[in-house]
């Protein structure tokens, strides 16, 4: 009982000491560059609180990085370095809004099949990587960076070729049909539908991570790769298949973010949602439980750099360089392991 | 000389006991020891690898303090490993100035590295190209340039650890020569080995190491080799089992002709045959590395194997995946417990269940039963005697021994047919390997085939019904009776000492 | 078909491959010298973004070539030195502070260049300096090959010339020896003294310069100034680059400008009417097709080799 007590005490300890130096940072970097430094870290810190809508676009940019996190969190959970949802979320959109503005459907049925579409395409974008690496040991992270790349040109291509709105002023899609939209589920702000599908998946991930046996497999396929195959498990299959299902949430992400957040699909570059999976996981310690409150984490952050870029002098980027540090502080298995040797050896000391 | 060493590792293991070790300038002098003897941990020491608890290090009548390997090749000592440290990449003259490139300037000469090193080799009368790159030598020529090494740092001590292990014999012979130039050179050598036909060749006197202390020294003419065997391998504890003697069930498990060759290219197992029946317990005797290991991991689906067949309930295994391995009824207690027995991350619940995805107590169409698994673990928790809270405790917490009996307890716990146990009862405290003997015994009752790998002999030899002898990657010797043969001959068979005539062996196929 | 051989003939085209190679070069020796030490440095991107910023805006300022690009090569060592930090002494896995440093570097660049230049987008503000052109004597009056070699940016004679250093440092002085060392056995680094950690510092910080001068080039080179997004994943292209050059600098050089290549290519193909989206999508496609022809090649020759020891024994 002792032990594991310590062990997630200090956790939380240097968890804590990260978050507090990253804000501490962002109070330093507001200090040098604004010339209303407070009214800056108000806005900060407090802008999403301000009104219901504010508020409400921190929910709707959780929801995404959500969808984000957990993709990441299940592809990283068998240790593999594969960002290709970055793709799979840009793809995913363009390829729902094409669909709905290809297929006129009846509402809920549209939507519905649009974001199974781009669940598909995104397990089969993040799907790649693992088989390159797989067949041919190519390193899945510059693939999939390079995937990404690739597949976000090739979307675009059809986009703004064969979808572009001519009457538009820049670069977008027909206005997509209202039967495709997610509907509006808090009246003030723009919380859509997206909300209740996001909260179901993050249920349906703990639950798989959990409580089935595939979970289970690949959680240990993750953490030991060796273990995995002499108890018998079928680590490469395990692995694609977890790929997959990434890609899968990835791909869901994005086409709920385009059907509910927008009336035209108008992405023209990559909208980095797969890197910020990237830090909602290791917030989150790729545990799918904890998505949604890194989630909601980063977006309140985000959203408050937002309010501050418009309200003061300070540009929302430098979130960019909070967030940095935050990934690697956090992952940083050596931070603060002195003071862990020292507690260490006090408690052992104070136990006789 | 090193005086009064004691070694106790940070888990409470005592490696080295009021060691008093010592060697006379310019001879080659042999330390010798089972595993786990504490031979290997008294080099470290002097090398600097290890620091003692206790003791002290005297060399030319001076008295040394040695942190750091650095500082052992500062005094003059060289240590040859069994694995070799070398770049492969680079040449052989790269590699033995390594780290102590000679000229001043910040740039590299090549052809003043290749003097450098047909100087040393000249020196010792070495022969070989110092252009040729590691990776296309052979093993032996590896040695050699891992010798060359120490010797370009200076070093008047080598110590050897099982340098021959790797060798052919002709490579052996040219080692030997190479050893006894260098000590007409001045050179002092310290030759760890199991082999005892070596020591006696080239060494002049013997240290023997046994469970942490030294229990002789003597030189090489003055004691036969049974003699030497006999200290190595004396009584140690008492593992008084209470067997009932069953009878030999079915065949089980099916090994014919079978061939593997490992990643550095050596082939550890040489046409090997025998047949596991249920109901018994066949012990595989052997010094480590002698091919045992490949042995139980290719029949646990682990290892390719070259060539050669393995039916296991008469399905051939050879190509069969792990997962379907176990399913025909198989565990397997591995010997290396951190790098495969467990996922360090994992809680103690979560290793135990690795292996049981299938039971339908335990899972319902692919869903975990949180609540049976729950009780299952604690009862297995509770019925091996596992020092922990709770399932839930991450296992990396657990100490070595309690970590075993997880995975004792995962692998005891399916009711298998065929069990394979490699070193099931390493690192564990008496009371506990004594449970787990019960529970090999318990099982093999029941009519399970158990093959048993273990590095102690009393235990060996009294929990098996009976006994195959490996060396060198081939079965030297064949006990149906365990009860028949003492410790001290099988120590013999053990280091290659004697070896029975084929038809002797050959009814292990039986 | 026609009008695309007799564009890639065109010695203006074969001038443009070099000089589109020419960061990308950078880049890529500088993951040749990181991975060579066991170090892999997966923030060129974010190197490159930092030098370039800092090269330009620093040019600017003083109006000095020389301060611009220093101010470049500080750029790329911070975003080094955070590697370093973070991925050798706090041990936080030194791929994903990478990735970290490059999401960092993206929006930070943006950032600084507002609280700087209170513009989001690019330097335009500024005027931005460049380093000059070069026209060797003699060579430049070649026909055609003249047009090609002669009239390049310094920075790209500089970047095949570093070709050569990079070669000159990991095979034919001490240091890049030991850094070879510690990427192939660590521990036959230790068993000798050799500081493993200190080394990979080293090939970092050596890592981190070159980067930057591929950084310094984007916009101190043919363009003048820096632009959001400007480096466009070139730094990962160049992971890929030096994977395929297998991690030896001439075989590097030779992935690079087949990189470099598909990237001219790309801007032909635009002129052709070939849509823009497809066209820029060649370098990528190239960099995965050449991993997987790589990667093959890699693994059928492992094959070989274990063949011919197998039949020795």
């Amino acid at each position: 009982m002792k032990k594991i007590n310590f062990e997630t005490k200090f956790e939380i300890i240097r968890f804590s000491v990260a978050i507090l130096i990253a804000l501490a940072l962002s109070f330093i970097i507001i200090l040098l560059v604004s010339d209303m430094p407070f009214l800056a870290l108000q806005k900060l810190f407090l802008g999403p609180l301000e009104n219901l809508r504010r508020f409400g676009n921190v929910i709707e940019l959780a929801i995404t990085l959500s969808f984000a996190g957990l993709s990441i969190a299940i592809i990283f959970s068998a240790n593999q370095f594969n960002l290709a949802p970055e793709g799979a979320f840009y793809a995913s959109g363009a390829i729902s809004a094409m669909f709905v503005l290809t297929f006129p459907l009846p509402k809920i049925i549209s939507p519905f099949l649009a974001i199974i579409i781009g669940g598909l395409i995104g397990a089969i974008i993040c799907v790649i990587p693992a088989l390159l690496k797989k067949k041919w040991g190519a390193s899945e992270l510059v693939s999939s960076l390079m995937l990404n790349f690739i597949v976000m040109y090739l979307a675009k291509y059809f986009i703004n070729n064969k979808f572009k709105d001519p009457t538009c002023g820049y670069n977008a899609t027909y206005i997509l049909p209202d039967s495709s939209r997610l509907i509006n589920i808090i009246p003030g702000t723009r919380i859509h539908f997206g909300l209740i599908i996001v909260v179901f998946t993050i249920f349906v991930c703990v639950v798989f991570m959990q409580k089935t046996k595939w979970g289970f497999q690949l959680l240990q396929t993750g953490r030991n790769v060796e273990f995995a195959k002499y108890v018998g498990i079928n680590t490469s299959a395990i692995i694609i298949m977890s790929q997959a299902i990434g890609g899968f949430i990835a791909g869901m992400g994005g086409s709920i973010e385009t059907l509910g957040m927008y009336n035209r699909f108008q992405w023209q570059s990559l909208p980095g949602y797969g890197f910020d999976g990237v830090i909602v996981a290791i917030l989150a310690k790729n545990k799918p439980k904890y998505v949604p409150l890194a989630a909601f984490f980063l977006a309140y952050i985000r959203i408050g750099a937002d309010k501050m870029a418009t309200s003061t002098d300070v540009t929302s980027e430098m979130i960019a360089i909070i967030q940095g540090v935050i990934i690697m502080l956090v992952a940083a298995t050596s931070f603060l392991s002195n003071t862990r040797q020292k507690m260490l050896i006090k408690k052992v000391r104070n136990n006789g | 000389m090193m005086n009064k060493i004691n070694k106790i590792y940070p888990n409470g293991v005592v490696a080295n006991k009021d060691v008093d070790f010592s060697v006379r300038r310019g001879e080659i002098h042999a330390l010798v020891g089972e595993n786990g003897a504490g031979k290997s941990t008294l080099m470290k020491i002097l090398f600097g690898i290890e620091k003692p608890t206790e003791g002290s290090i005297y060399y030319k009548g001076k008295k040394l303090i040695i942190n750091s390997p650095l500082d052992a090749i500062n005094y003059g000592f060289g240590m040859v490993h069994q694995h070799f440290m070398l770049v492969e990449s680079m040449s052989v003259s790269e590699n033995i100035v390594l780290g102590s490139e000679p000229g001043s300037s910040w740039k590299i000469n090549s052809n003043i590295q290749d003097e450098e090193a047909k100087k040393i080799m000249e020196k010792y009368n070495f022969k070989i190209n110092v252009k040729a790159k590691i990776s296309d030598l052979s093993i032996g020529l590896r040695q050699k340039v891992e010798i060359l090494k120490a010797l370009y740092k200076g070093a008047e001590v080598l110590i050897l650890d099982e340098p021959t292990a790797v060798l052919t014999p002709q490579e052996t012979v040219e080692l030997f020569e190479q050893l006894k130039a260098l000590k007409a050179q001045g050179h002092t050598i310290i030759f760890i080995s199991h082999k005892l036909n070596e020591i006696k060749e080239i060494c002049d006197r013997i240290s023997i190491m046994r469970n942490g202390t030294l229990v002789g020294v003597y030189d090489v003419n003055a004691v036969t080799k049974d003699e030497i065997s006999d200290l190595m391998v004396g009584k140690s504890v008492n593992w008084e089992v209470l067997k009932t003697p069953t009878k030999k069930g079915k065949v089980l498990l099916k090994v014919k002709n079978l061939t593997v060759i490992n990643e550095a290219n050596f082939p550890c197992l040489k046409h090997v045959s025998f047949n596991l029946h249920s109901s018994t317990i066949l012990g595989i005797v052997g010094v480590e590395g002698n091919g045992q290991k490949e042995l139980v991991d290719s029949i646990a689906g682990l290892t390719k194997i070259e060539s050669g067949e393995i039916i296991l309930k008469d399905k051939k295994i050879n190509t069969s995946s792990v997962e379907k391995i176990r399913e025909l009824g198989l565990s397997h207690i591995p010997g290396d417990r951190m790098v495969r027995g467990i996922a360090n991350e994992s809680t103690i619940e979560e290793n135990l269940l690795a292996t049981h995805t299938k039971d339908e107590r335990l899972f319902h169409k692919g869903f975990l039963k949180t609540k049976e698994i729950r009780k299952w673990s604690e009862e297995l928790i509770s019925e091996f005697q596992i020092k922990a809270s709770s399932p839930k405790v991450p296992i990396k917490m657990l100490s070595g021994g309690n970590i075993q009996k997880v995975i004792v307890a995962r692998e005891f716990s399916k009711n298998s047919d065929c069990i394979i146990a490699n070193q099931p009862t390493r690192g564990i405290d008496i009371g506990a390997a004594k449970f787990i003997h019960l529970k090999l015994i318990e099982l093999r009752d029941k009519g399970a085939g158990v093959l048993l790998l273990s590095a102690d002999l009393s235990e060996i030899k009294s929990m098996s019904d009976s006994l195959l002898v490996i060396f060198n990657g081939q079965f030297v010797a064949y006990f149906e009776d365990a009860n028949k043969v003492t410790e001290e001959q099988l120590g013999k068979f053990m280091l290659g000492v004697e070896k029975q005539d084929e038809k002797e062996i050959k009814r292990c196929e039986a | 078909m026609d009008n695309l051989i007799t564009y890639l003939i065109d010695s203006q085209f074969l001038y443009s491959v070099f000089r589109v190679t020419t960061p990308l070069l950078f880049a890529a020796l500088a993951s040749v010298v990181a991975e060579n030490a066991g170090a892999s440095n997966i923030a060129l991107e974010g190197i490159m973004i930092f030098a370039a910023l800092f090269g330009a805006i620093g040019s600017g300022i003083s109006n000095s070539l020389i301060i611009g690009l220093l101010c470049a090569i500080s750029g790329g060592l911070i975003i080094s030195l955070l590697l370093s930090y973070f991925g050798l002494y706090l041990k936080t896995d030194i791929i994903l502070s990478g990735i970290a440093l490059n999401t960092l570097a993206s929006g930070g660049s943006v950032f600084l260049l507002y609280v700087l230049l209170n513009d989001k987008g690019s330097t335009q503000a500024l005027q931005c300096l460049t380093f000059p052109v070069v026209t060797i004597p003699l060579i430049n009056k070649i026909p055609f090959l003249g047009e090609v070699l002669s009239g390049q940016n310094l920075l790209t004679y500089i970047a095949f010339f570093m070709v050569w250093v990079v070669f000159f440092l990991l095979y034919r002085t001490k240091i890049g020896k030991h850094l070879r060392c510690v990427g192939e056995n660590p521990e036959a680094a230790e068993s000798v003294g050799l500081n493993v950690r200190k080394l990979k510092l080293t090939a970092l910080m050596i890592s981190g310069l070159l980067a930057s001068l591929g950084g310094a080039f984007l916009s101190m080179g043919y363009m003048a100034g820096f632009s959001r997004g400007m480096v466009s994943g070139r730094g990962f292209i160049a992971l890929a680059a030096a994977a395929m050059g297998m991690l030896s600098p001439v075989p590097t050089m030779i992935a690079s400008i087949i990189f470099g290549f598909a990237d001219a290519v790309s801007n032909i193909l635009a002129a052709l009417r070939i849509p823009d989206e497809l066209v820029k999508l060649i370098p990528y496609l190239v960099t995965i097709v050449g991993l997987i022809v790589f990667s093959q090649i890699r693994s059928f020759s492992e094959k070989k080799r274990r063949k011919k020891i197998l039949s020795k024994t």
